[in-house]
């Protein structure tokens, strides 16, 4: 006993006393789903890639987006983008803008000539694609990387489908096009051209294929009854696109009308500009609100000089003049006559009415269903005739090149399960990261970054492309603005503001763990979490 | 000014850490080898700002001065939660003597260090705002008149809260305590009474003289940082949410020296030698009522019958720190 006066008992620590014990509620660090991922049709983990671009690590960011994506150099130009609409970083400034850092990093990838990773097995299993458009192209990139011999046949004489015959070259240029379908065909997914597929069951049997994928598109245009003249010329949208990617430009003349309120009506209208035409107008029955094309590209149309009438449908169409009617929406917002008639002059008429399916390769297949025009397909995908799947616009969806490559992933990995005769089952969804989980206070102020927009007289011209890309500064400055929304940036916050030194640091890249011996579930590591990636849970007791 | 903040990189220095950061640009807090001055197992409530404070505050201390620190701690939560016979939560040499004398006690440390030609020993004392502003005033006073080489730290959490929520001296006005009840035409601390310690330990032109919250870890450290770099006199009056005494939930500590800082009614700025040198901007300003809502302790201004005339007094204070140091010049900081 070598104690002062008084003391009885040697000095403790206080870690003897486990304060753990308090605790009624406990934080558990959880990954939310961003909204950002939760509306991206094609499944892309936006949030996960954008990580990677933060700390300038592009390489990796690509692999991480490649995982669910193999187009992000097309997606960065013609996705619309819906995960924009979700940003949670509307609610702080405005949207991180992921579609111009997709573009970088997709054009980043075509620059250093990143290729994919080759599978490490091979299964043994042949799946016939068939058409080689977004949606086809994204199943054998799929199937491809999940080890089976992939071979896509394609109608047309180039692969891309839609992409290249429906998407002008202002919007997509035709070089990154075939840079990101020659990485695909790297994999070994053989690509057949010229190879239109009447009857899908004989060419299945014939090629030894055990699965096939259909993706054939929508490519005959829609017609409308238009009484005309002889010497008015009426042609469908979707030819005038296509003939663009041939030899003989299409002849519309000095005044081009146009029908319809869809994309496909705003493309034509602005190819029509740049080939010359004085005046380009679209005719259109409804208002600007109620139209189905995307607004900034109404934007970009109108600034470009395109014409719309609002309002109106054509009645007859007769030699260098059509003949339209002003229409009035009724209080359901339907387009009702009015019986007040002008004319227009036109030297041509372009019908952009939507399209059709061209169905005649599944001509005597059993158990399959078809309705308004299009081919039923179960949730995983597949129709009603076993081992054939379809995707993309023959199937009942929304039209669009990011939906079909979703269709196509969704796709490949159903085939893939089927294939080894096991049902495939997605993991289950987290929990949205809503605003309201989050701690908006510790972002910086960040302005959106505005891409380059090609000058207005070459855009009325020539077909060079309207929207410019990002440079490596301000594609990471970009990126930096996203939230993280519900998954764990390493910020160190909860390791910082723990009273009881109860989160323990696991280093670069391993993110946290909780010291529950001590932690007392104060939650303030919940509530200054900046991204919603920890939650509170009752203790069991 | 001493602390430069990262304007962008995403969270820039408003979180602890900042993978993005180069490791030299991040915070003392957000090291995985800090030292954790206050260890775990202490018996502060949940959500303790005290004891977040006291370890921001100690560690930032001990990292400037090389790990050779002594404490010289007043009476009061402080003291009792870290230190119950025959534990310690403290991982640096620490004394604790009476409630009123830890200035003068740790005086008597910087002397005996001087004695012994222990240069690279540096000494700090605490307490909180009972032991600071009320009990241990005289010998504050007489430290800061020495220009004694002690870095001095107060916890303020507007009462006594350990005993049961007694008003202090840094009690603001309208909060109700177990000695200030809410009755009566002037419900809660009246009106005109207290001490802003701060300003009177400028008034004593000692070198150094700074405030700081919980909420802005960055410019905490970089103000500790600072006085550490000084010899003589030195004073850190930092805000501590207490959600026992304030009526706060436990997770909402951080969130009240947010708004307190952000409704102007607590000015965060630094001084030397009696002159401000620094101010901390409001990023967002925000009207008293966010600040006074969450806390029970005001509850009564918000009953049936809002007592808009008092919660407008409580305003006309923050607009006047707000106008008398400059919060809301420069735009966001």
């Amino acid at each position: 006993m070598d104690k002062p006066f008084a003391i009885t008992l040697d000095p403790g620590s206080s870690l003897a006393n486990h304060t753990g014990s308090w605790r009624t509620v406990k934080p558990v660090y959880v990954d939310r789903l961003p909204p950002c991922n939760a509306t991206c049709p094609a499944g892309e983990n936006i949030q996960g890639w954008l990580f990677h671009a933060e700390s300038g690590d592009y390489e990796k960011a690509w692999r991480v987006l490649t995982e669910n994506n193999p187009l992000p150099a097309i997606m960065g130009r013609v996705c619309y983008h819906p995960c924009e609409g979700a940003c949670n970083r509307q609610h702080v400034d405005a949207a991180v803008g992921i579609n111009s850092v997709e573009r970088f990093l997709g054009d980043e990838a075509i620059k250093r000539g990143w290729k994919f990773e080759k599978p490490a097995a091979k299964s043994g299993k042949r799946v016939l694609v068939v058409g080689a458009g977004p949606s086809g192209l994204s199943a054998a990139y799929h199937l491809a990387r999940l080890g089976h011999a992939v071979e896509i046949h394609e109608a047309g004489p180039f692969a891309g489908g839609m992409m290249r015959f429906g998407i002008p070259k202002y919007r997509l240029p035709r070089e990154v096009l075939e840079a990101e379908v020659a990485r695909i065909l790297e994999l070994g997914v053989v690509l057949k051209l010229d190879a239109k597929v009447a009857d899908i069951r004989a060419t299945m049997t014939a090629g030894g294929f055990d699965a096939a994928f259909l993706a054939v598109g929508a490519h005959i245009g829609k017609r409308a009854y238009i009484p005309a003249g002889d010497a008015t010329k009426i042609v469908d949208a979707v030819s005038v696109l296509r003939s663009m990617e041939g030899e003989d430009k299409p002849l519309l003349g000095r005044r081009v009308v146009i029908y319809g309120g869809g994309n496909t009506a705003i493309d034509v209208a602005r190819t029509a500009k740049r080939l010359g035409a004085e005046e380009s107008i679209i005719v259109y029955r409804r208002t600007r609100e109620k139209m189905p094309a995307h607004d900034f590209e109404v934007e970009e149309a109108l600034q470009e000089g395109v014409m719309v009438k609002w309002l109106s449908t054509i009645k007859q169409a007769g030699e260098g003049e059509i003949t339209i009617e002003k229409m009035a929406l009724d209080e359901k917002g339907f387009p009702q006559p009015t019986g007040e008639f002008e004319t227009l002059a036109a030297d041509s008429v372009v019908l952009a009415l939507g399209q059709d399916v061209d169905l005649s390769l599944l001509d005597g297949v059993p158990g399959l269903e078809i309705k308004d025009g299009v081919v039923q397909v179960a949730p995983n995908m597949m129709t009603g005739h076993a081992g054939i799947f379809a995707g993309g616009d023959m199937v009942p969806s929304e039209r669009t090149v990011t939906v079909a490559v979703g269709h196509g992933k969704k796709a490949a990995r159903h085939i893939d399960g089927w294939l080894r005769g096991e049902a495939y089952a997605p993991a289950p969804k987290h929990e949205l990261a809503g605003i309201e989980k989050l701690n908006p206070w510790y972002y910086s102020e960040a302005p959106h970054t505005v891409r380059p927009t090609l000058d207005i007289i070459r855009r009325q011209s020539t077909f060079d492309e309207v929207q410019g890309g990002l440079d490596e500064s301000n594609a990471q400055f970009e990126a930096r603005r996203c939230l993280s929304c519900g998954n764990c940036f390493e910020c160190d916050n909860c390791y910082g503001v723990c009273p009881d030194n109860a989160v323990i640091k696991l280093g670069p890249g391993k993110r946290f763990a909780f010291n529950y011996d001590y932690c007392k579930g104060c939650g303030v590591c919940v509530a200054e979490c900046p991204c919603g990636a920890i939650k509170m849970v009752p203790e069991e007791i | 000014m001493s602390f430069q903040p990262v304007k962008f990189y995403q969270t820039g220095t408003f979180t602890v850490g900042n993978r993005l950061l180069a490791p030299e640009e991040r915070s003392v807090q957000s090291s995985p080898r800090r030292f954790n001055s206050l260890n775990s197992g202490h018996r502060a409530c949940q959500g303790c700002g005290e004891a977040l404070g006291a370890r921001y505050a100690i560690d930032a201390a001990m990292e400037a001065a090389h790990g050779q620190l002594i404490a010289a701690n007043a009476t009061g939560c402080l003291e009792v939660f870290s230190t119950p016979y025959p534990e310690t939560s403290w991982q640096i040499p620490w004394v604790h003597s009476l409630f009123g004398n830890a200035a003068a006690v740790a005086t008597g440390v910087a002397a005996a260090l001087k004695v012994k030609g222990r240069k690279e020993v540096r000494v700090v004392a605490q307490g909180g705002d009972g032991g600071t502003t009320d009990i241990g005033f005289g010998c504050l006073s007489g430290m800061f008149e020495r220009n004694d080489d002690v870095l001095y730290i107060c916890y303020d959490n507007g009462g006594y809260m350990n005993t049961g929520v007694q008003r202090s001296s840094a009690t603001p006005p309208a909060a109700r305590t177990a000695t200030t009840m809410a009755v009566g035409d002037e419900p809660g601390n009246p009106f005109g009474q207290g001490k802003f310690v701060p300003a009177i330990a400028m008034a004593h032109d000692i070198p150094y003289v700074a405030t700081a919250t919980v909420a802005d870890l960055r410019d905490l450290e970089a103000k500790v940082g600072r006085a550490m770099e000084i010899h003589g006199a030195r004073y850190i009056h930092i805000l501590v949410p207490c959600p026992l005494g304030w009526g706060t939930a436990s997770n909402e500590t951080i969130k009240m020296a947010r708004l307190a800082k952000e409704t102007g009614i607590f000015p965060v700025f630094a001084a030397e030698n009696g002159v401000v040198t620094e101010v901390l901007k409001i990023r967002h300003r925000l009207p008293v009522e966010e600040y006074l809502k969450p806390q029970k302790r005001y509850a009564h201004l918000f009953g049936k019958q809002p007592r808009v005339d008092v919660i407008a007094r409580l305003q006309a204070l923050a607009d006047r720190n707000i106008k008398k140091y400059g919060l809301l010049d420069g735009g966001a900081n």
